[in-house]
């Protein structure tokens, strides 16, 4: 028995989605009487292996196959389907990303596991298996009881509190049989991103609407978020008259984001913009239109236009932060 | 090419959910249903490369009971150039790719192309779990599908950028936001609605596959307070109540 953890790590290091990861592990590890074993690929040092042990992990398996450092669904599920085998995992967690969601449906076929995918809290139940996920794009949830041995979940982040728990933990080196034809579909390069954090990383986003009225008015959001420490967002619409990048659009069709403060300007709120928002914990909104329907999903709100209210409001906040 | 598309019948993007039944079902009155968004970028992606002179046969697949039909039968409007419907209710994943397996091994498809996620169950499970029954390699969520020769250039979102990829037939692929470049999902017009009806939609019974998930119970997200006004002129109120009362600055 153990709970095993697929921990990512970007550029040899690990983001904080990794850690929330872990805590989750670790505590339904421990409803379930048994360990969270963590396993990450590619070289990464033993102190950053370690950093593992603070959230709860007991165990991190390294495998270390060089050919790992490529991104392949094909070579990481089968990995992960040794590791599992070899230490009798009966539920696996690996987060609600890129990766996790590519890897764990082969998961699912190899280890005929039930698979449940935007897990939301731990296991309201272990007997029956039952973990609680976000359907209907995020205008419900549901519980999905999950009935085969081996459980397969993804974590949607930003859904559990990371918290420290050390452990003396142990690490281990693998090497994986990496299957033949792992990497018929051939990866040819990757073209970087810049290196500010992403929407789906950001503890705050300050986002803008169409009205902002054009690009060239972005300079106050740019500012808002560089005071709060901040990312930048966008509805749909904005990405689409290409006033910004298409990684800020979030919403149904975009990022599905969760960060604690959710600041949106001249945004209407539209139905398929507040799917992929509203599982942020406060959120603010500024608005011309008293009826915008964002009103109704907004913790606080400013009826008033965006052109005076913000750089009244980063005065404000610049303030505060100068004082605290 | 000949591709295998995999058609959702989803509630439309504007429906209010409900549920009845104790919570235990999904409320039907009053919901409209459409293609899923990501197959329907899809199928548009591949109607483009047709009518750009790729050579290219389209089928629709759908894992679903006779309600679905209007759904398929808008998916051969559009363009597709057949349909096969597995008749049964599509709940557990597993299930549902076993049927579409199947139906890969009784033709001679060169790709199999899903949506990015339903926006219903909000999985992005089947593209994964299709590939595996079949052992065929997949990329999940391209944001790009290009034809190179024999090759397929395509994309993918990773942590710190976009992968750039080159697959060769057959393959699966789940399609995301960026599939399909700029244009929107094509409208059927008249005549491509009365030649739908005269195209050829094959119903075919489910093997057996034990499902290993089920929903036991669905929720409602908890009802927000009223959003709690400040005014314009009182801006530093707003940073207080983010301070002291929400504790998120
Ligand atoms: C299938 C589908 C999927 C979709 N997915 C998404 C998605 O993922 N994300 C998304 O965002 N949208 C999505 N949409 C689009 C969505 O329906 C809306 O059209 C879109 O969110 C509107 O963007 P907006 O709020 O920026 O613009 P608008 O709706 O034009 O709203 C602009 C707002 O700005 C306010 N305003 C104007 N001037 C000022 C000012 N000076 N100061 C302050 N406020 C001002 C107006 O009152 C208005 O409320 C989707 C639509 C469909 C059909
Ligand atoms: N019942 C079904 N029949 C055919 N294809 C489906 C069905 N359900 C989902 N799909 C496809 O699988 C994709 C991912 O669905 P999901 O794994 O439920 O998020 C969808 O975008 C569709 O392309």
């Amino acid at each position: 028995m153990a709970v095993l953890i697929y921990t990512q790590n970007y550029d040899g290091k690990f983001k904080k989605s990794v850690f929330e990861l872990v805590t989750y592990g670790a505590a339904a590890a421990k409803e379930m009487n048994t360990d969270a074993i963590a396993v990450t690929t590619g070289k990464l040092d033993e102190t950053t292996l370690k950093e593992l042990g603070k959230y709860g992990a007991s165990k991190v398996i390294s495998v270390t196959n060089n050919e790992l450092n490529d991104f392949s669904e094909q070579a990481y599920a089968s990995v992960i389907e040794q590791v599992a085998k070899k230490n009798d995992a009966d539920l696996i967690v690996l987060g609600n990303n890129p990766y996790g969601r590519a890897v764990a449906p082969r998961l699912a076929v190899k280890l005929n596991a039930g698979l449940a995918a935007g897990v939301v809290a731990l296991p309201s139940s272990i007997s029956p298996f039952t973990v609680k996920k976000r359907v209907y794009s995020g205008k419900a949830f549901a519980d999905i009881v999950i009935k085969s041995d081996v459980k397969i979940i993804t974590l949607n982040q930003n859904s559990y509190k990371i918290e420290e728990n050390p452990t003396d933990i142990v690490t281990e080196d693998f090497t994986a049989e990496i299957p033949d034809g792992a990497y018929a579909v051939k990866p040819i390069e990757v073209v970087k991103s810049s290196d500010k954090l992403s929407v789906t990383d950001a503890e705050i986003l300050v986002s803008g609407g169409r009205g902002l009225k054009g690009p060239e008015n972005w300079g106050m959001i740019e500012e808002m978020a560089e005071i709060l420490g901040a990312v930048t967002s966008c509805s749909r619409t904005v990405s689409d008259l290409d006033w910004r990048p298409h990684e800020e659009h979030v919403g149904q069709t975009g990022k599905v984001v969760a960060p604690n403060l959710y600041i949106a300007i001249g945004i209407s709120g539209a139905i398929q913009h507040l799917a992929g928002v509203n599982g942020s914990k406060v959120m603010v909104v500024i608005n011309t239109d008293p009826d915008a329907p964002f009103f109704e999903a907004a913790d606080y709100g400013i009826i008033g236009d965006a052109f005076e209210v913000v750089p009244k409001l980063n005065a404000a906040f610049k303030k505060f932060k100068e004082e605290n | 090419m000949k591709a295998l598309i995999c058609i959702g019948h989803v509630p439309d993007t504007t429906s209010k959910i409900k549920f009845t039944d104790n919570d235990t079902k999904f409320d039907t009155t009053d919901i409209k249903y459409i293609i899923g968004p990501y197959e329907e970028l899809a199928l548009t992606r591949l109607l483009d490369l047709k009518d750009a002179g790729t050579e290219m046969h389209i089928t629709a697949v759908n894992v679903g009971t006779a309600e679905t039909e209007p759904t398929i039968r808008k998916a051969l409007a559009m363009g597709a150039d057949d349909a096969i419907r597995i008749n049964s209710e599509a709940t557990d994943n597993l299930f549902i790719a076993k049927q579409i397996a199947e139906v890969y091994k009784n033709g001679d498809y060169d790709v199999i192309i899903t949506g990015k996620e339903s926006i219903d169950y909000n999985g992005g499970q089947l593209e994964g779990m299709i590939a595996e029954f079949l052992n065929l390699p997949s990329v999940s969520g391209a944001s790009k599908f290009e034809i190179n020769g024999d090759k397929v250039i395509l994309e993918q979102e990773i942590e710190g950028g976009d992968l750039k990829l080159e697959a060769s037939f057959p393959f699966v692929v789940s399609a995301g936001k960026g599939f399909l470049p700029e244009s929107e999902p094509r409208i059927p017009n008249m005549r491509g609605i009365m030649m739908a009806r005269k195209k050829p939609l094959q119903v075919i019974e489910p093997v057996a596959h034990d499902a290993v998930t089920e929903v036991s119970k669905f929720y409602l997200p908890e009802p927000k307070p009223a959003c709690k006004m400040v005014s314009p002129d009182n801006v530093e109120e707003l940073v207080t109540l983010l301070h002291e009362e929400a504790k998120v600055i």
